[in-house]
């Protein structure tokens, strides 16, 4: 994971007095980082989607999103073409899809079913690749954009307060 | 059919009617009246309850009757289409069904107008969706209009007009008085039925061949009169080029606009969090899988113990197999368990109806309510009278489905559904996709893409043979024909696609980092969801 050099944070932690509790344990493993904003700060004062750009750029969550787009990139490609293989086979090559394999099952029952296997078979390894590798993650990033949004309500308040 | 046949079945239904209204009345006892409420249904259900009401949303009567119908009549080719709808289910789940319920509130134009200048893409989504879900109401209707012919043992026109009327009546009231929690709760009660229909005939079809599927294939292979080409794809789609790209327009059509189809997208809407709504696509897939394999059981079986002679008879495209193959397990036409078997059957496909349309009709009243009046009349309106609106707008669209309903009731149920598919695929689809996924994506690509795919897909159909120049043609006497195909997906996905990339690169417009950036995180993480 890339950790961009030279961060700046300083004028969140000035600004918003619920960052630091909130850094402290949340994220799993290495993903334990704050927020890690692109190189070159020099941003105005956080708003709301100032927090989103920020939460954007970090590493956190872009390691949610690259897990997230490992698997689906390659697992859409992969049965969108196997479905328009069995379409177009079945539209252009009827004599292919009909060649006996065992009894009356034919190359064509057995893609069918094949492609109903292989819609279950994804469905599961999607589930269980978003329930163990993303879930965990993206609910801390959730909290740290609750968290964010709260402690910069309250700095608003007391300013006005002030 | 015999008198015994129709009492039975016209009291199961009528029995169905009032559970259903009793569903309605009793959800609605201390409704609030929020549009939270009224359009989510508050967003408490279970993901399993969600998944059951998916199911019951998504598998129409085309499903039930119609695809078992194709099997019996040609065998393989019907196959097609089930396993269509079912991968369909693999773009929804990875791509849209978590990412939509975390960006959105109640509709898809909520999702898109997020990122852009909101009143021009709320118009355009919003139309969309209510062209999407009238021509899928449409044919849900006709089919209600040819399942009463079968149930009453007459299809004189005033049958099927009363029919369709009822059916509009119906679905008016369980909408606009019970929203969607009485809508979800149809949904869940039609799913439960019509999985218990299914398992039951399936079992009964299996037994006769003793558990051997070898057999069964074999048998409906003799009884077809094709041999084993019936086994093999080609006996529908199998004719001239024409066929084959039309087929392959459809089969495009298929996997892709499940995930553009509103009323599918409004569901998600009713789960609490975007993991509740990836369990209930699980669950949903599960169901629907299950469902269409059991129609392959059931067509094979419809094929080989009733016979393509006899379905044909009795509906030329084989919407009455699955009813006839129940009457035959139940010991044949004049045995009581027959009839039983009939009537109950009869009576889940009208309950199939009857959730879909409702279904439908609750997502397009929302389109109206939500995205067009808003946007184009008042643009502060209460929510109060947002959910006035909607539930004036289910009965607008109630008016509108039963008038179109009636016009084209001579075409073919699957087939009407396959160009509801084609729009989906075509207007909603790539706009979805650009915005949750692309990061230069613009207001004018935004609005380029809903109107350069549901302008093509529509003008496509009106210059097709479905609407002229051909025998079956909506307006056989008149010909304007001058596109080939009867499913415009092939060239209108594309253009969907193509419009949004270029209104994208010509606008002047800087693509908002930030509202991007939003838009990514909550999609991703659930920051800030409804």
């Amino acid at each position: 994971m890339d950790k961009h050099e030279g961060r700046d944070t300083g004028t969140i932690r000035l600004d918003d007095p619920w960052y630091d509790a909130l850094a402290v344990g949340w994220g799993e493993g290495e993903e334990t980082s704050q927020p890690a904003p692109a190189p070159g700060g020099g941003r105005p004062a956080p708003g709301a989607s100032d927090i989103y750009l920020e939460v954007q750029r970090s590493a956190a969550f872009q390691e949610v999103r690259s897990r997230y787009r490992r698997f689906v990139v390659p697992a859409t490609t992969g049965f969108f073409l196997w479905y328009v293989a069995y379409v177009v086979a079945a539209t252009a090559a009827p004599g292919l899809m009909a060649r006996p394999v065992v009894g009356a099952v034919n190359v064509a029952m057995l893609a069918g079913l094949g492609q109903f296997l292989s819609t279950f078979l994804l469905t599961w390894a999607y589930a269980r690749h978003a329930r163990l590798r993303r879930d965990r993650a993206a609910l801390d990033l959730r909290w740290t954009v609750f968290e964010q949004e709260r402690g910069q309500e309250r700095t608003r308040a007391r300013r006005a307060g002030r | 059919m015999t008198t015994e046949h129709q009492t039975l079945a016209l009291i199961l239904f009528s029995l169905f009617i009032a559970v259903t209204l009793g569903i309605t009345t009793w959800v609605s006892r201390n409704r609030h009246g929020s549009a939270e409420e009224f359009y989510a249904g508050g967003r408490l259900f279970s993901p399993m309850e969600n998944g059951f009401a998916i199911a019951g949303d998504y598998m129409s009567a085309a499903s039930f009757l119609g695809i078992s119908g194709l099997i019996a009549l040609f065998g393989y080719d019907g196959l097609l289409y089930s396993v269509g709808f079912l991968v369909a289910w693999l773009v929804v789940l990875f791509l849209v069904a978590e990412l939509v319920r975390n960006c959105g509130r109640f509709t898809l134009a909520d999702v898109v107008a997020a990122r852009m200048s909101e009143r021009p893409v709320r118009i355009a989504a919003g139309t969309s969706s209510v062209v999407v879900s009238v021509l899928y109401l449409i044919a849900q209707m006709v089919g209600a209009g040819s399942l009463v012919g079968l149930l009453l043992g007459s299809s004189g026109p005033v049958a099927r007009t009363l029919t369709v009327v009822g059916v509009g009546a119906l679905m008016v009231v369980y909408v606009s008085f019970g929203g969607m929690r009485a809508t979800t709760w149809i949904q869940i009660v039609k799913a439960v039925l019509l999985m218990g229909g299914a398992i039951t005939l399936t079992v009964l079809v299996l037994l006769r061949f003793h558990g051997n599927f070898d057999q069964l294939l074999t048998s409906a292979a003799d009884r077809s009169g094709h041999g084993r080409a019936f086994l093999s794809p080609g006996l529908k789609y199998g004719g001239d080029w024409t066929a084959r790209i039309d087929f392959m327009s459809l089969g495009l059509a298929l996997v892709l606009g499940t995930a553009g189809l509103p009323h599918i997208l409004s569901r998600f809407y009713t789960v609490p969090t975007a993991r509740a709504a990836r369990r209930s696509v699980v669950w949903a897939i599960a169901l629907i899988g299950g469902f269409y394999l059991m129609t392959i059981v059931l067509g094979f079986g419809a094929a080989a113990l009733v016979g393509p002679d006899a379905v044909r008879a009795s509906n030329a495209s084989g919407n009455t197999a699955v009813p006839l193959l129940a009457a035959f397990l139940g010991g044949g036409a004049g045995s009581t368990g027959g009839a039983v078997l009939f009537a109950f059957v009869a009576a889940i496909a009208f309950a199939t109806i009857l959730a879909v349309v409702a279904g439908i009709t609750l997502a397009s009243s929302a389109s109206v309510a939500h995205d067009l009046y808003a946007s184009l009349k008042r643009r502060h309106a209460r929510q109060r009278s947002e959910v006035a609106v909607a539930r004036v707008a289910a009965v607008g669209i109630g008016a509108v489905a039963i008038a179109l309903g009636l016009l084209a009731q001579n075409l073919n149920v699957a087939f009407l559904v396959g160009l509801a598919f084609a729009v989906a695929a075509s207007a909603n689809l790539p706009v979805l996709l650009y915005s949750l996924f692309w990061r230069g994506f613009t207001t004018r690509g935004a609005v380029w893409s809903v109107y350069g795919g549901l302008i093509p897909s529509v003008l496509l159909v009106l210059v097709s043979p479905v609407v002229s120049g051909s025998p079956e043609s909506l307006f056989p006497g008149v010909d304007f024909q001058y596109f080939p195909l009867q499913n415009p997906g092939i060239v209108s996905i594309p253009l969907g696609f193509l419009a949004g990339w270029l209104g994208t690169v010509t606008s002047h417009e800087e693509p908002d980092e930030a509202k991007h950036a939003e838009t990514e995180v909550r999609s991703l993480t659930g920051a800030g969801a409804v």
